[in-house]
């Protein structure tokens, strides 16, 4: 049974519904990788699947447990973890404080010092305050807090977005690692040279719906298809 | 006799003593309003109300159960906390979704029912309330007597003040609050009970209200109205201070108690509006306060 599925998933924000039945799947220790136009509803999908918006309607599973009536300091607990797109760093706190914050939810995450030595710049600058750090820093850092909770599941919004090549590189080392560690991971990428290195699974997004699903080997005959909803 | 600009030095060292103690209140009294507001978003208008609260809890411990000073200095600040946590989780959260303005109507409405309430029972002549023996008496400071209580008093709001900077600057539970300040959804998305956290600091806002309660009650009389007469003041301190800005608060109470005393000294018409003279410069000068971020 897969790990997270979501079946005719419906958000709202206020009155304007943005999501419009997305089914998904992902299998225990899977990358998949949702693609998709500007305003698509990619972040919309990851933020109700965390429970961040409320107003929505349909079916989520987590780890055989149902999320909908979750409410949103639990899902944490069961397993989820959060990067936004906008990364979410703390101004007011430092480095080590913002990576410290998250509690830990379950045994398996990576310690202060594994994490350390995934991301030496963290420790280097650990008491800084957190908003000090390079936009890249700041990606680690965010990505660093969940990995320390012991999350099963990552939900990764955009990671490499307004970076400098040899930093997301360095997020693709990361996440081939944690990949290796069984970390299941839902990515959200417009950059599909990253994506295909690391995702095992493509679902492409348009209009607050998957409109296609293919593995990572299928990309070569639906390149033409890629190209024509993403309008690269 | 020695002076200091043609004023004697007793005279000087005199207001500057009144007013480091009313600074002392100004202090714990803003840095409760600056705590609730900094998560919470809500001026808190009860904040008079819930001084006065400590005040009488205070009172009626020793009238009533012969419960005496120091006990009171814990009980009633940890009373009027619960009492302030309870009014958060059954009512005031509610308000949340609305409009701020909401918040800040109910809290003034609480304030009047409490003021009411405590009026019908107690009438509004204030009642005195002495000092704890040890705090009796003066000490000669060569230059002046300072009674002890009053040094009590300045003594005890530092050490409170510093120990919640230190709470919200230093441990684990602060940066839960600092975090939740600047982005409440994602702090809770990590799992951490928000809602909870908010109850928390509305219930500490008003437990160091209660604090500043019982130590004025040896100073003032226990009345139903000593907080709305201090409450004014004390907005124009985090006015002043930066709405929100923990630091802040508590300097400016300090500063501005200070201010006044010395304003008592060299220009006596003017101490009741020296307060709001700073404030409104300040606000000309620095919209955001002198501790606040300018948003
Ligand atoms: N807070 C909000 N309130 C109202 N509408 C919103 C809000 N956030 C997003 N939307 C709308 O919802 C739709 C989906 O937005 P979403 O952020 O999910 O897109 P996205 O696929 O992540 O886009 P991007 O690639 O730009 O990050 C868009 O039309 C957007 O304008
Ligand atoms: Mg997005």
């Amino acid at each position: 049974m897969a790990l997270l599925s979501v079946a005719n998933l419906h958000a709202w924000y206020g009155e304007s519904h943005v999501l419009h039945g997305v089914t998904l799947s992902v299998e225990e220790g899977e990358t998949i990788c949702i693609l998709g136009r500007n305003g698509m509803g990619k972040t919309t999908t990851l933020r109700t699947i965390m429970g961040i918006l409320r107003k929505r309607s349909g079916e989520i599973r987590f780890a055989g447990q149902d999320m909908m009536t979750v409410p949103l300091h639990r899902t944490a607990k069961a397993g989820l973890g959060f990067v936004p797109e906008e990364r979410g760093i703390f101004a007011t706190l430092t480095v080590e404080e913002n990576l410290m914050l998250p509690p830990v939810v379950a045994k398996g995450g990576m310690t202060l010092n594994e994490i350390y030595q995934l991301f030496p710049n963290l420790e280097e600058r650990r008491s800084s305050p957190g908003t000090k750090l390079s936009g890249g820093e700041q990606q680690m850092l965010a990505m660093a807090r969940i990995l320390r909770t012991g999350a099963r599941c990552l939900l990764l919004d955009e990671p490499t977005e307004g970076l400098a090549p040899v930093i997301i590189q360095r997020i693709g080392e990361v996440l081939v690692t944690l990949k290796a560690r069984g970390m299941t991971v839902v990515l959200v990428e417009q950059n599909f040279r990253f994506a295909s290195k690391v995702a095992d699974r493509f679902y492409l997004m348009d209009h607050g719906q998957m409109v296609a699903d293919f593995p990572v080997t299928d990309l070569p005959q639906n390149m033409a298809m890629l190209n024509t909803v993403l309008g690269v | 006799m020695t002076m200091i600009f043609g004023i004697p030095i007793q005279a000087l060292m005199g207001q500057l003593l009144v007013g480091l103690i009313n600074g002392s209140f100004y202090a714990l009294l803003s840095l409760g309003l600056a705590v609730i507001f900094g998560l919470l978003r809500v001026i808190n208008f009860a904040h008079g109300a819930q001084y006065m609260m400590g005040a009488f809890v205070a009172l009626l411990l020793l009238t009533q159960t012969g419960i005496g000073y120091w006990p009171a200095l814990l009980i009633a600040p940890l009373i009027v906390g619960l009492f302030g946590a309870l009014i958060e989780r059954t009512m005031l959260s509610r308000l949340y979704k609305l409009d701020h303005l909401y918040g800040l109507l109910f809290t003034f409405g609480l304030a009047l029912t409490l003021e009411g309430t405590f009026r019908w029972f107690f009438g509004s002549s204030g009642q005195p309330y002495a000092p704890p023996a040890a705090l009796t008496g003066a000490v000669n400071l060569g230059f002046m007597f300072l009674p002890i209580y009053r040094g009590w008093v300045v003594v005890a709001s530092l050490a409170v003040c510093i120990g919640v900077w230190l709470l919200i600057e230093k441990t684990k539970l602060g940066s839960y609050l600092r975090a939740a300040t600047e982005n409440p959804t994602l702090v809770q998305s990590f799992g951490i009970n928000v809602p909870l956290l908010l109850t928390f600091t509305y219930g500490l806002g008003a437990a160091l209200a209660g604090f500043a309660g019982v130590l004025a009650a040896p100073v003032y009389q226990v009345s139903p109205l000593m907080g709305s007469n201090l409450i004014i003041v004390v907005f124009a301190v985090v006015v002043v201070g930066g709405m929100g800005s923990i630091l802040g608060a508590i300097v400016t109470g300090y500063m501005l108690g200070i201010a006044e005393g010395l304003t008592k000294v060299f220009y006596p018409e003017a101490s009741n509006i020296v307060i709001f003279v700073i404030m409104a410069i300040v606000l000309i000068l620095r919209p955001a306060g002198l501790f606040g971020k300018d948003a």
